[in-house]
């Protein structure tokens, strides 16, 4: 199965064609909830993949740590506590993180070219080397993933391991998952996959469990299973129907040009402040202790 | 594992993790798989997607494994055995037993001595001074032929059933609700899921792990779950059993080579101090058989003991000198982890080596510890981490609060390498030796363990050899065998465990034929000799490593049964069973109870199946040899005779620091009255006018004991200490998620951050509404973590009274916002 080709779809700010010699198949990760125990292997095999360390922090009141998504923290679970009917407690646990939009409202977003990518497999990827730390894709994200490091101001997010699906490994996470809450194959194994838990979840008294591949996004390459598909927001704020912002459509159409010209405006004021007055200097980062 | 071998016959998980898998209803309960045994939980889940399995959960907090659970069911800490007298009532009164099995695997029809008594709170024998039972009426009543007598109509008034239905018959579900705080519909629902298992062909299986080791009554929680399995039916069964999930990946091990302080390898005990003649001490552990053709495999202590005394001193250990039996220390009292600080603390124990043990974060009462570390003239620990104990003597302020310069404890820090570093088998809960190979070279000067000890010996040796001493003996003459003597491989260990031929050893029925030459591994403890012929480190683990090579590093998952019974990967003990007493999956004519979990069956001839038949191969079922063949009768105890310490039956005990203050089903006895409580301790427990809340120790699943604050992933993932409190208490006292708290008990105080939660529920008890707190253990004044407080600074000295294990699930605790 050629899970692995690394051909580009779709790149950011970017008109040139793209290649569609080779045919992929579309991959997706499938996120079991009912499943989940919280654990966060998922999240420590990240980092070490990653080889990304978030900061040792603090407790604040609650399970959830790191408390949010870093440019560290590619991944994080999240916790939820709720009674979707009065008297019965659930505690909700999400992996939360990139989704793998088929249609990225980063990548839409990012003036960047070839900032963001898209392969033909499916996978959403940040080249960080061509960020320019704007922020814009985080203002595209319908699901709130992307964030600013603060160790080098670029935006960081899940690749879905895109370097070990090359060398057709499957995702960090997916691997460390010890319950099999995690699964990864094709979008197509892994939506029968999903079929078959909602059968068993259905049985169980969840009649309305089913599975979160939202259509506003074009579907998404990373997708749960859901005890309660029909109320997404009881995880942790899961939207129900996620969609690109219409700020970013607007973007793309009547104000892109302009803000192009803006930036370009920009840029040729900055150089020549740059001949006038030299480069900034910038203290180097406190170092980790 | 103090409760698991007086009911079956061997002290572990009656089956093995793959196995969960085949359960059809899974309870968690004392334990919380999904926290503490992740990787293991898959088979829960797996159980779930693919067997239709019904998981519940009951504990006093909703856990990561009640997430997953169908039906999540509160209890009070320390109520267990209200909660199972409950179920073992109702599964009497609603005649939901397996008959066939009751009637024949387990000691129900065996008449019990006129003299045994329960009355109000206590068993017959209890001397109130010494607080300790003389159990001699624990026992059956014998016939004139030498054996337990019988009554299969159950008509006798003293038979096991019933007096089992008397003990039990009080446990009324509104006796249950009212000392176990869960609602009385919800016990009844789990009851009536329990009892759809009491067919042939499903079963339940019961997982714990420390939530009941940790009590003052853990031994006999586990061994009311045995009960309510033994009348399900579901011992010896695929997808059944009693899994007691164990809290270290060697901790397994440790048991099975003995190192507990009353124990030799492979369970044989050591001698008392009055058991000096050697004959009297086999003729003692060598059982008798109780009912007639019965294995009673226990006959063979002599064969075991001897082979140990051969492989510890080869030549020395002769016929003559009684293989060396005065070598052996004997004990005057027992030596658990309890009694050392206490000796400690009375100035009677000076020095002190700890391996791979952080006892200072491990053992309750953190003062007392401190107190008893610095009355030690030295203090050794082999650890590959600067451990909280080998710092005991730094001062980190609020943390560790110690005068540095008043201590003199002078402590030698030997370092070790971790697992990764080192070759060796872990053995899991399910008793499978897994072989692992070294990852790469430990740190530094950082040395195995072996190698330290061994280093030391010789040292010790060569010291004894020089200025002689009082009786250097064991010392000098002991085996040492190693090709590299001050560093001895773990497969030279493995080897002497499993055990050799020292003469060429010929077939029983046909004295011509040799068949192991001297000098050769034995296949299995079934060719060990008492005749000194033979040597084995450790009987339970013959068959690990033979002639054919390391079993323990096969790696073949081939299932071809399908239920998960790997008999080419890795090695089991015993003999490569893979679920114990699986004769006991057929039934009485040798047929499988299940014909879709088919393990062992007979074929007409001997004994076969998809495991090997834990049993005597070639015995008919005709000649009506029991399934529990380590037993003296056969059975399985529903009674347990005179092998616990407080009382045959279980009997619902309160914590020492009871947060209801009374019990009650008998005011008079409140807590388990055969418990050892320390002077000086007992004034230390607390009562609930300051302490008035149900304060549990536990374990997240981002740490590992005390060893992951040193590590940074973990650390980041749980990076500072927190308590867990419901929101009812949490408004009371006008606490916020995320507040700084002040956690107390009579003993001390920690401060930690304040997780508010739903998941912890008030649970209404005997008239009062009974909040918990719960207290996770991970942090410490050592590591990279943030620095905490051992959790242990507020737990109570007081220890099951059978295996002295810790009470840490069960104490009383005041909370405040700081």
């Amino acid at each position: 199965m050629p899970l692995q080709s690394l051909d580009i779809t779709r790149r950011s700010a970017t008109t040139t064609a793209s290649p569609h010699q080779r045919q992929t198949a579309e991959v997706a990760k499938l996120i079991d909830v009912s499943k989940c125990i919280g654990c966060k292997a998922c999240q420590v095999a990240c980092m070490e993949w990653n080889d990304v360390r978030d900061e040792i922090g603090s407790n604040a009141g609650v399970l959830d740590n790191p408390p949010d998504l870093s440019g560290a923290s590619w991944t994080v679970m999240r916790y939820s506590e709720v009674e979707p009917e009065p008297g019965k407690l659930e505690w909700l646990i999400r992996k939360d993180g990139c989704m793998h939009c088929t249609d990225p409202g980063c990548l839409k977003a990012c003036p960047a070219p070839g900032a963001i990518i898209q392969y033909s497999n499916g996978i959403v990827d940040f080249h960080e080397e061509n960020c320019i730390g704007c922020g814009y894709c985080i203002t595209g994200c319908p699901f709130n993933i992307p964030r600013i490091s603060k160790k080098d101001g670029k935006v960081y997010k899940c690749t879905l391991c895109s370097d070990r699906i090359a060398v057709g490994l499957e995702p960090a996470c997916i691997k460390a998952c010890p319950t099999g809450s995690l699964v990864f194959g094709t979008k197509e194994d892994m939506k029968q996959h999903a079929a078959d838990r909602i059968v068993d979840l259905n049985r169980r008294g969840y009649p309305n469990a089913g599975l979160y591949d939202p259509p506003g996004v074009g579907g998404t390459h990373v997708m749960y299973v859901l005890q309660h598909a029909d109320r997404p927001n009881l995880y942790h704020g899961l939207p129900k129907d996620p969609a690109i912002s219409p700020m970013v459509a607007l973007w793309k159409g009547v104000t892109k040009p302009l803000m192009s010209l803006g930036i370009g405006l920009a840029v040729l004021a900055g150089f020549f402040h740059y001949v006038k007055a030299g480069p900034n200097e910038v203290e180097e980062e406190e170092t980790e202790k | 594992m103090a409760s698991l071998a007086p009911t079956f016959g061997r002290g572990a998980m009656t089956n093995h993790w793959v196995d969960i898998k085949n359960a059809n209803v899974i309870v968690v309960m004392g334990g919380n798989a999904a926290e503490a045994h992740p990787c293991g939980f898959k088979w829960v889940t797996e159980a779930k997607a693919h067997n239709q399995a019904k998981f519940i959960v009951i504990d006093p907090r909703f856990t990561r494994s009640a997430a997953l659970a169908d039906i999540y069911v509160p209890i009070r800490t320390g109520t267990d055995i209200a909660f199972l007298g409950g179920v073992i009532n109702y599964l009497l009164s609603h005649d939901k037993i397996q008959h066939e099995y009751v009637k024949a695997y387990t000691n129900a029809a065996l008449i019990v001595n006129e003299g045994y008594k329960f009355e109000d709170g206590l068993f017959s024998g209890y001397d109130a001074p010494t607080h300790k039972y003389d159990r001699s009426s624990w026992v059956y009543e014998m016939g004139t032929d030498g054996y337990a007598k019988i009554d299969e109509t159950f008509q006798h008034p003293r038979c096991v059933l019933n007096l089992l239905k008397q003990h039990y018959a009080r446990y009324t579900p509104e006796v249950v609700a009212n000392i176990t705080g869960t609602p009385k519909e919800q016990f009844l629902q789990v009851c009536e899921i329990l009892a759809t298992t009491a067919v042939p062909t499903l079963t339940t299986t019961f997982m714990y792990a420390l939530g009941w080791t940790q009590h003052s009554v853990g031994s006999q929680m586990i061994r009311a779950a045995a009960m309510v399995q033994l009348l399900l039916g579901n011992v010896g069964m695929p997808g059944g059993g009693i899994n007691a999930l164990r809290g270290h990946s060697n901790i397994q091990g440790l048991t099975d080579l003995g190192l507990l302080s009353n124990l030799l390898p492979g369970y044989l005990t050591l001698a008392a101090d009055k058991e000096t003649d050697y004959q009297a001490y086999l003729d003692k552990r060598t059982s008798k058989p109780l009912r007639p053709n019965q294995f009673n495999y226990w006959s063979n202590y002599p064969k075991f003991h001897v082979s140990l005394m051969k492989a510890w001193w080869g030549d020395k250990a002769t016929k003559e000198n009684n293989w060396c039996y005065d070598y052996l220390p004997k004990m005057d009292m027992g030596y658990d982890i309890l009694r050392h600080f206490e000796l400690m603390n009375q100035g009677k124990m000076n020095g002190y080596f700890c391996q791979g043990f952080n006892p200072l974060a491990s053992i309750p009462n953190k003062q007392k510890l401190i107190a008893g570390l610095s009355k030690l003239k030295f203090l050794v620990v082999i650890d590959p981490l600067a451990t909280d104990t080998s710092c005991f003597w730094e001062n980190h302020g609020e943390y560790n609060d110690v005068d540095s310069a008043k201590i003199m404890t002078e402590v030698i820090r030997l370092p070790s390498s971790c697992f990764a570093e080192e070759n060796g088998s872990l053995t899991n809960s399910g008793r499978w030796l897994q072989w692992h190979w070294k990852g790469q070279e430990p740190p530094g000067e950082a040395m195995d363990d072996a190698a330290i000890i061994a280093n030391i010996f010789l040292r010790l040796r060569e010291l004894y050899r020089k200025e002689g001493g009082a009786f250097p003996d064991p010392i000098l003459n002991l085996t040492w065998p190693y090709k590299i003597p001050d560093a001895p491989s773990a497969e030279e260990l493995a080897m002497e465990y499993n055990g050799k031929a020292l003469a060429d050893l010929t077939d029983p029925k046909d004295p011509t034929k040799v068949i192991l030459k001297a000098g050769q591994q034995v296949d299995g403890y079934g060719q060990l000799k008492d005749d000194g012929t033979t040597a084995s480190g450790c009987w339970l683990f013959s068959g690990s490593f033979t002639e054919k090579g390391n079993m323990m590093a096969r790696r073949d998952n081939s299932d071809p049964s399908g239920l998960g019974n790997t008999l080419n990967w890795a090695f089991a003990w015993p003999a490569n069973r893979r679920i114990l007493y699986n004769r006991a999956s057929a039934d009485p004519t040798g047929k499988p109870w299940d014909p879709n979990r088919r393990l062992v069956w007979w074929d007409g001839t001997k004994w076969t199946g998809v495991d090997v038949p834990d049993f005597k191969a070639d015995s008919a079922p005709s000649e009506g040899m029991s399934p529990f063949i380590m037993q003296a009768e056969g059975l399985g105890r529903l009674f347990a005779l005179d092998n616990m310490a407080e009382g045959p039956f279980p009997e619902h005990y309160e914590p020492f620091e009871t947060p209801i203050g009374t019990n009650p089903l008998h005011p008079k006895v409140v807590s388990n009255p055969a418990a050892r409580v320390f002077k000086g301790d007992f004034e230390q427990f607390g009562k609930t006018d300051k302490f008035p809340y149900a304060g549990t120790t536990y374990r997240l699943t981002e740490h590992f004991h005390y060893w992951t604050k040193h590590a940074r992933l973990a650390a980041i993932t749980q990076p500072e200490q927190f308590v867990e409190i419901g929101e009812e208490l949490a408004k009371e006292k006008g606490i916020k998620a995320g507040d700084m708290v002040k956690v107390s008990s009579n003993r001390g105080q920690i401060k930690a951050k304040a997780v508010v939660t739903k998941r912890i529920k008030p649970l209404q008890v005997d008239g009062k509404t009974i909040h918990h707190v719960g207290v996770p253990i991970h942090w410490g004044f050592k590591g990279i973590a943030k620095p905490g407080y051992l959790a242990n600074t507020l737990t109570p000295v007081v220890g099951d009274a059978n295996s002295q294990t810790p009470e840490f699930k069960s104490f009383l605790v005041n909370v405040e916002k700081v």
